[in-house]
């Protein structure tokens, strides 16, 4: 194909679509919609994995809080308890000192935040290995008969309902995006027709004179591709901005923390970007293909 | 050049269209195509133009079997013949040499040969002075002329005219007659459906009569023959 005709098509395939701003209108926010959801269900899942993710780090491994008031004693007694347990390989002692050194490590260049606690509240804890993670529950209940523990933290059963939620969510976000990216393509399609019938006599014409069936196609395809792109970038700028705007409401309101758990904005636009794309275009060139066939015998 | 033999079609209500047409025409030939309303004149040039397929028989244009053409090959079947209808068909929001440049552009003829070609066909059939101006503005014999230079501007094999001067008076029918004629002698054969009584029997041309279906005549400069 030649650059002019490439040229002429898009040019036909905008004139449509200006020819028709109201139902381009409503196509381009069809695929908006859909995609805006999408982009909701991908912040969502992506997040929670990316929490799912972290935590599972520290899944092999349960931390017991120690209570505050005991001694030294009791602390090394409360050890020698936990070893005695099937299935406990090794234990490591972590002092509140050390804890607090640890967690302003992790918090990098906030860790200077920190340094304005006045005493520090952080327990006294031990890390508990364990030779197979199947045993955790086991485990668990033996921990709980031991006196002096203040609190036991297990992640796996937190992790697992995460992962249930993520799950839920994509699951109910897809079928939803289903059924939008299927109306979307409905509009497009009836654009498109629209688009067909303003050139029937052209397109008559150019039958006669012997334009390839692919001539005659390609505006059309390009113009819902152009459809379904103009969507995806307005989609776009809505999750980004979105995301943006919680992204840092949330920062603000609950501290650096929360925001560490959370998938940066520009790593978030990597992933939704390439998938609008090929979703708006794919949708829009579905949606012209679908009337194309339906109403242009070539 | 185009060639039937023993075409028939049966459309699938049961409307029995042609019946066993056999004739052929030279190249270079000027033919009138005549008979009465559902004669099957339309169908006729349908089969040539590959719209429809026959139900028996074998079809040539140039040196190809168009019944065995397949549907991707059609476009470049019908950029050998060029088409002219009684409505003209030009497209209105486009010049006259718009409308005649387009039927090089979807061919994906070069700018440098549309530049050259356009004005050269457009002299031929004397609307050099019109290049600029739109459809509405122009008479109906110019229109038709538009419509014939769109025809031919792609040098076809085969200049088919589905009742050319029907929407034009007689002076202008002439007119119309003449270009076609001249296009006729340029080498391009020339298949003109008509129910123009005067201008077949004073053209003397060929006359290839249809009625109901079949071939009831097909005489070498022949007269229109009906009295209709």
């Amino acid at each position: 194909m030649k650059i002019r005709t490439v040229n002429y098509m898009l040019r036909q395939g905008i004139t449509g679509l200006w020819r028709n701003k109201n139902m381009s209108l409503a196509s381009i926010g069809s695929v908006a919609a859909a995609l805006v959801i999408l982009g909701l269900v991908i912040i969502l899942v992506l997040n929670i994995n990316n929490v799912a993710d972290l935590a599972q780090m520290q899944f092999d491994t349960i931390q017991v809080y120690l209570k505050e008031d005991i001694s030294q004693g009791q602390i090394a007694e409360i050890g020698d308890s936990i070893l005695r347990i099937n299935d406990v390989s090794n234990i490591e002692f972590e002092s509140k000192e050390q804890a607090l050194l640890n967690m302003k490590e992790r918090w990098g260049d906030k860790g200077y935040l920190l340094d304005t606690l006045e005493e520090n509240p952080l327990p006294n804890s031990y890390i508990i290995y364990l030779n197979s993670l199947d045993r955790a529950d086991f485990v668990v209940v033996e921990l709980s008969k031991i006196d002096g523990i203040d609190e036991i933290k297990y992640y796996k059963e937190i992790i697992d309902n995460m992962l249930r939620i993520a799950s839920f969510i994509r699951t109910i976000g897809l079928a939803l995006i289903m059924i939008l990216v299927l109306i979307a393509m409905f509009i497009i399609s009836n654009t498109i027709k629209l688009a067909l019938n303003a050139r029937k006599q052209e397109i008559n014409i150019m039958k006669y004179v012997g334009a390839t069936n692919w001539f005659i196609r390609w505006p059309f395809i390009l113009e819902g591709v152009v459809l379904g792109l103009l969507g995806a970038v307005i989609a776009l700028a809505i999750t980004y901005y979105g995301y943006s705007y919680a992204y840092n409401a949330i920062a603000r309101k609950f501290t650096v923390v929360f925001s560490a758990y959370l998938m940066p904005v520009s790593e978030m636009m990597n992933t939704t970007v390439v998938m609008f794309a090929v979703l708006g275009s794919g949708v829009g060139a579905i949606g012209s293909i679908v009337s194309l066939r339906k109403h242009l015998k070539v | 050049m185009i060639e039937m033999i023993n075409v028939s079609k049966a459309y699938p209500k049961g409307v029995q269209a042609l019946t066993n047409i056999n004739f052929k025409i030279e190249k270079g030939d000027f033919v009138f195509l005549v008979g009465p309303s559902g004669a099957g004149k339309s169908t006729f040039l349908k089969l040539l133009l590959k719209e429809e397929d026959p139900t028996t028989g074998t079809i040539y244009v140039g040196d190809k079997d168009v019944t065995k053409l397949s549907n991707r090959k059609i476009p470049y079947l019908r950029r050998t013949i060029g088409v002219v209808f009684q409505d003209f068909r030009l497209l209105p929001n486009k010049t006259v040499f718009e409308n005649v440049a387009f039927a090089m552009e979807i061919i994906e003829a070069s700018s440098k040969e549309i530049r050259r070609q356009v004005p050269m066909i457009l002299g031929m059939v004397g609307l050099s002075d019109r290049a600029s101006q739109y459809p509405h503005q122009l008479s109906g014999g110019e229109r038709q002329r538009v419509s014939i230079a769109r025809a031919i501007v792609n040098n076809p094999a085969v200049l088919i005219a589905d009742e050319p001067t029907g929407n034009l008076d007689p002076d202008t029918a002439w007119e119309i007659m003449k270009v076609l004629r001249q296009i006729n002698r340029r080498g391009t054969t020339v298949l003109m459906a008509t129910h123009a009584k005067d201008i077949v029997d004073i053209m003397q041309q060929r006359v290839i009569a249809l009625e109901k279906g079949r071939v009831v005549r097909d005489q070498q400069r022949g007269a229109y023959g009906y009295e209709d």
